[in-house]
């Protein structure tokens, strides 16, 4: 077989990997907003909830948060009598966005502690409940220099979508499994996929900057 | 059974987690083992990409800048199964632990070797003037001068990413390699309890990186912060 006849079954599996990316990524960044902010509640119990939640996350391997969701989860399902099995692509989604998320809610916690105290001074003088200091004080000078780091993340998880494969998802790294097994033609299939994650996290990259540039208006001015 | 160790399926949920315990240790020894080798690969590897990188020579900085690139964009997993998979294509059959440590250490190489980057950059450029200053050779000032003061730089970041390849290694299962996971999953596949050993799995997970990062810690604070005497 021909190089070319690769890129049918290779630009399905890319797909599959782009939509778990979008969908993980977004999701990821949807929960490292919920629990970075949760970790500077003055509530003990959403703090608490919080840390949990990033230390559990951060402090094990994907891998076994992707096993444990897709072998584990339906076993204690079955216990409690609830139907706990997920599909592939649930439990990929689910478990990207959920480990992304983590790393992202220790970067929003960050940024949003380096916004300078004379910023919260000044809207507490303007009167300001602190619901509107966080969404228009803090929150629009903090996401830029958040964006950095957001961009890292994003081409970390795309790559850690390859892992998706093992719970039988048909993204990039699977298909490419399929083809391999079918022609033994290991280093072209290989080479070929290497490249295209490459492709793709270089497009994730641009995507990025240019978010972090659209998001830049809200800097403010530095004195 | 496993390792010689048989597990206990009849006297309920504790007595099956203690019996599959010291099977899940033997594993654990194994995700120590290769993370271990894993950094010790990244670290020297590393070190001659950021050595590259910082050549004069635009014909050595530039493609070095692209591998480097090129290996921190694309998957661990895909990595692996290239060295795996066609490694053995031209000759070069490695066991399945050293292929998997190897590749590790060539992913994280991309990211020691701009901590090593920063880390030489961030020593103050005065250092360098003092040295010519004192007559002091090039090789000299090197190692004399400016390692002593980037190493204390250098080694927590380094010690963050000993805990991220700790998180990594159980991509290693997908070749074979019996680590905590593969030996979580090859238990689940055997006694159709997918709960008990992953979560133990995820517990000592747990454990395993909140004792590094406290040891990371601990090895930042004592470390002499303007530098490191090399004698």
């Amino acid at each position: 077989m021909h190089w070319v006849e690769y890129l049918t079954p290779l630009s399905q599996g890319a797909w599959v990997t782009v939509q778990l990316t979008v969908f993980s990524t977004v999701l990821g960044g949807l929960l490292s907003f919920v629990f970075g902010i949760g970790k500077l509640s003055p509530n003990w119990g959403i703090r608490g909830f919080s840390i949990a939640y990033i230390e559990i996350f951060r402090g094990t391997s994907l891998l076994v948060q992707l096993f444990w969701l897709y072998f584990a989860l339906p076993v204690a399902g079955d216990a409690i009598g609830i139907n706990l099995r997920l599909p592939p692509v649930a439990a990929g989604v689910l478990a990207l966005g959920l480990n992304i998320g983590a790393y992202g809610a220790e970067v929003v916690r960050g940024a949003i502690q380096a916004v300078r105290p004379s910023q919260y001074e000044a809207a507490k003088a303007l009167n300001f409940t602190p619901r509107q200091a966080l969404f228009r004080i803090a929150l629009p000078q903090a996401i830029p220099e958040m964006m950095p780091s957001f961009g890292n993340l994003a081409v970390q998880n795309l790559k850690d979508t390859a892992l998706a494969s093992l719970i039988s998802l048909g993204d990039l790294a699977f298909r490419a499994e399929q083809v391999r097994n079918f022609t033994q033609d290991s280093t072209t299939i290989y080479t070929m996929i290497l490249f295209m994650y490459f492709g793709m996290a270089l497009v994730l990259t641009a995507i990025m900057r240019l978010l972090e540039r659209s998001v830049g208006r809200w800097r403010s001015a530095r004195s | 059974m496993l390792f010689g160790f048989h597990w206990d399926t009849a006297h309920g949920e504790w007595a099956f987690a203690l019996s599959i315990l010291p099977i899940l240790l033997r594993g654990l020894v194994v995700t120590i083992q290769a993370s271990i080798v894993g950094f010790f690969i990244a670290m020297v590897l590393g070190l001659v990409l950021a050595v590259l990188k910082g050549a004069p020579s635009r014909i050595i900085a530039w493609p070095a800048a692209l591998v480097t690139e090129f290996i921190r964009d694309t998957p661990l997993l895909v990595q692996l199964f290239f060295l795996y998979y066609v490694l053995p294509d031209y000759g070069i059959i490695l066991p399945a632990f050293l292929t998997g440590a190897l590749a590790l250490g060539i992913q994280y190489s991309a990211y020691t070797s701009e901590v090593y980057r920063a880390g030489l950059e961030a020593v103050a450029k005065g250092q360098h003037e003092a040295a010519k200053a004192l007559d002091i050779t090039p090789t000299r000032t090197f190692t004399h001068v400016i390692l002593p003061q980037a190493v204390p730089r250098v080694i927590p970041a380094l010690g963050n990413y000993l805990v991220s390849i700790m998180k990594d290694v159980p991509v290693l299962s997908v070749v074979t390699v019996l680590e905590m996971l593969n030996v979580a999953k090859i238990i689940g596949d055997q006694t159709f309890d997918y709960l008990v050993p992953l979560s133990m799995v995820g517990g000592l997970y747990l454990i395993l990186t909140i004792l590094a990062s406290a040891a990371v810690r601990y090895v930042d604070l004592n470390l002499p912060k303007r530098g490191l005497p090399l004698k």
